[in-house]
């Protein structure tokens, strides 16, 4: 008689939860390069976030206003705390800090140009300030990081605001890095840096250790501008409540809270993925703390790290932010991730270049290769002429354009005849994560997880 | 010349450095005494124009900090980051410097006649600094370019992933960095060195230093990058 081998096909084919493909995709990568991932773009894990949040609008017991006709206020002013000349923005939506090196000359002009169309800022990054940006950009905050590269008193006496730059959402605890592929003579120039070197960035600032001494570096940049441009602290977040009241305490005009969907032109996967808190967690913890040192309206909180649409920045002002920041959000704006770039108004083809990279058009994170088959994230000379400034200007004004308008259609369902009127009582929560993390009460229901003894 | 006084017992800092800023014209090369500076932060940050200043007291942190044309003299000690990100010009502190002397400095020559502490000379990108004493440990971490002269010794890590800057150092080491190595002397060290030396007033013979420079072996993340097994 035949004995025929057991056959279990329900299990199989069964995939490990704990490792399942991309686990051992993970792990035989590690054994074959001896070498962790580095990637761009943010945290892709599946994180409570804004889109766990519902807004109530008016009925019968409030007072819609009319979605199309009725004002609306956008207008947003950051840094009233000390400086002589605060930032008067029309919306309070702003272009998140990214490099020149990450970003090629033409994606920083069409930034500036869009900005300045839409009466907003745009902000340097680890690189320097270049004349394309300054010259394009009505209203540009200047970084101080700790690497200093570029950076010199010329820049601080032309920019309009100040941003000292402790870590981001993307890397808390980590500095910045750019694969040598992207360290061209230019950005070597600017960074004072060897060419092709691999480049990574202090994670401390030089000249400075802790809250107290930040209190005088401050102090410097104040006495350097005769107090007039605005001063803001920027934080990754981790343990967001101390941070944000150590930074009031050190001076800070202006708080940017960078949560850990915020993106990165080159990281570890590992700090990617596995350091920080997510936005939604990092508002309320910033804004309890501006709070608690009743200065909320006295420092303003710009909040970054996810933020996609008029929704999204529509509750991150209902939680209480002042303004939002953007960065991934332009780059697909400008094509990251479509199928073809955009030449003299015809579409062409880019997913050669997706190939070439190993991915495709919806996944790609090589913004670390210098590679960018669209032209966003480069510094090769071929590839960046694939973005072309007019193009790049007029796709990110629509895209801000475009949150502007949602943001103010939800504020006038919600009855505000300024955004800024937008507050926690106009919101729910879907999930117990968001209502814990948010501090919401679940849709339906009276009950915040953790509050009042619950 | 042209003279004048600030004396920060009756009057602000603000006051000084805003007059420093906006007050001057254009190659304007006046004197300027500082008196009474009682460690005062930030003094005289930011110059713009070819004046000198000269501090009678101790200054506190930045003092000179991203200086540029200006020619700054602290009859004192100075505390951290003094001359920090300076760009041209030169500061020079008679006494002893706290720590991140010199940080980030993309030109100018900075000389302190005493010792400087921790991270002198950190990320120095281009600017020139003499210390007459030693330093402390970490001096010299993640310096791009620009020379660093140290007449006595130097702590622990000295030189730690250097770039392009080279250090000459007369002294003893307590340890080198990671990819910082003792390197040959050749004849433009010595003629940068000796250059350097007379500038900062300083009468050593430039034969007595040794060089220490990148091995530069961190320039690459990962030597074993393109492995695949």
């Amino acid at each position: 008689m035949d004995i025929k081998p057991v056959s279990f096909k329900r299990v199989s084919r069964e995939e490990s939860a704990s490792f399942d493909r991309s686990t051992i995709d993970y792990i035989q990568n590690a054994a074959a390069h001896g070498l962790y991932e580095i990637r761009g773009m943010g945290a892709k894990r599946k994180l409570p976030h804004f889109d766990d949040l519902l807004f109530l609008a008016g009925s019968l017991s409030r007072y819609p206003l009319e979605g199309y006709r009725e004002k609306c206020v956008t207008k947003t002013i950051l840094g009233t705390r000390f400086a002589k000349k605060p930032i008067e923005l029309d919306i309070p939506i702003t272009i998140a800090g990214m490099s020149f090196g990450a970003l090629s000359a033409n994606v920083k002009e069409s930034l500036g140009r869009a900005a300045t169309a839409m009466g907003t800022t745009t902000t340097t990054g680890d690189g320097g300030m270049t004349p394309e940006e300054r010259n394009s950009s009505k209203t540009l905050v200047y970084q101080c990081l700790p690497s200093r590269y570029g950076f010199n008193p010329d820049d601080v006496r032309r920019a309009d605001a100040i941003e000292v730059v402790i870590g981001q959402g993307a890397k808390p605890g980590g500095g910045g890095m750019l694969l040598g592929q992207k360290v061209n003579p230019r950005v070597a120039k600017m960074r004072t840096l060897p060419q092709g070197v691999d480049q990574r960035s202090a994670c401390r600032h030089p000249d400075w250790t802790g809250p107290d001494d930040l209190a005088i570096k401050i102090q410097e940049l104040r006495e350097l501008t005769d107090w007039e441009k605005p001063i803001y602290v920027k934080v990754g977040a981790t343990r967001t409540f101390n941070d944000v009241k150590l930074a009031v305490h050190a001076g800070a005009d202006v708080v940017v809270v960078d949560g850990m969907q915020g993106g990165t032109a080159a990281t570890q996967t590992c700090y990617i993925e596995h350091i920080g808190i997510p936005t939604l967690a990092a508002v309320r913890q910033a804004v309890d703390a501006l709070e608690d040192l009743n200065m909320k309206g006295q420092v303003q909180l710009i909040v970054s790290g996810g933020i996609r649409s008029g929704a999204d920045v529509a509750k991150a002002l209902a939680m209480g932010a002042d303004a939002v920041a953007i960065g991934q959000g332009i780059l697909f704006a400008l094509g990251c991730n479509s199928e073809t770039y955009i030449q003299d108004g015809k579409h062409i083809s880019a997913i050669e270049g997706y190939d070439a990279l190993g991915t495709q058009p919806g996944f790609c994170h090589h913004c670390h290769t210098g590679k960018c088959p669209v032209g966003v994230t480069t510094q090769d000379s071929v590839l960046e002429q694939r973005l072309q400034p007019d193009v790049g200007a007029r796709r990110v004004k629509n895209y801000l354009k475009t949150l502007n308008m949602e943001l103010t259609t939800i504020a006038r369902a919600c009855g505000k005849q300024n955004v800024h009127h937008l507050e926690r009582e106009d919101l729910v929560a879907l999930t117990l994560e968001a209502a814990a993390m948010a501090r919401i009460p679940l849709a339906g229901t009276s009950w915040i997880p953790g509050h009042n003894g619950y | 010349m042209e003279r004048m006084t600030f004396d920060l017992a009756s009057s602000s800092l603000t006051e000084m450095n805003t007059f420093l800023h906006k007050g001057l014209e254009e190659g304007d090369k006046r004197h300027i005494s500082v008196l009474n500076p009682d460690g005062a932060h930030n003094i005289a940050v930011g110059l713009n124009h070819p004046v000198t200043v000269e501090i009678h007291g101790h200054a506190g942190y930045y003092a000179g900090g991203m200086n540029k044309h200006a020619r700054v003299v602290i009859h004192g000690s100075a505390g951290t980051g003094v001359a920090e990100n300076m760009m041209s010009g030169s500061v020079h502190v008679k006494g002893f410097a706290s720590n991140g002397a010199g940080a980030t400095a993309h030109g100018g020559l900075l000389v302190i006649d005493g010792d400087a502490g921790l991270r002198c000379g950190i990320s120095l990108k281009g600017g020139d600094i003499v210390v007459g004493g030693s330093v402390g440990s970490f001096s010299g971490f993640m310096a791009q370019a620009g020379h660093m002269v140290i007449c006595g010794d130097a702590g622990d890590a000295l030189g730690d992933s250097l770039y392009e800057a080279v250090i000459y150092l007369r002294g003893n080491v307590k340890s080198l960095g990671a990819d910082a190595q003792f390197e040959d002397m050749t004849d433009a060290d010595y003629a940068t060195l000796a250059e350097l030396l007379s500038k900062a007033g300083m009468d050593h013979d430039p034969k007595s230093f040794k060089r220490i420079a990148s091995a530069r072996t961190l320039y690459h993340w990962n030597a074993d990058a393109n492995q695949e097994y």
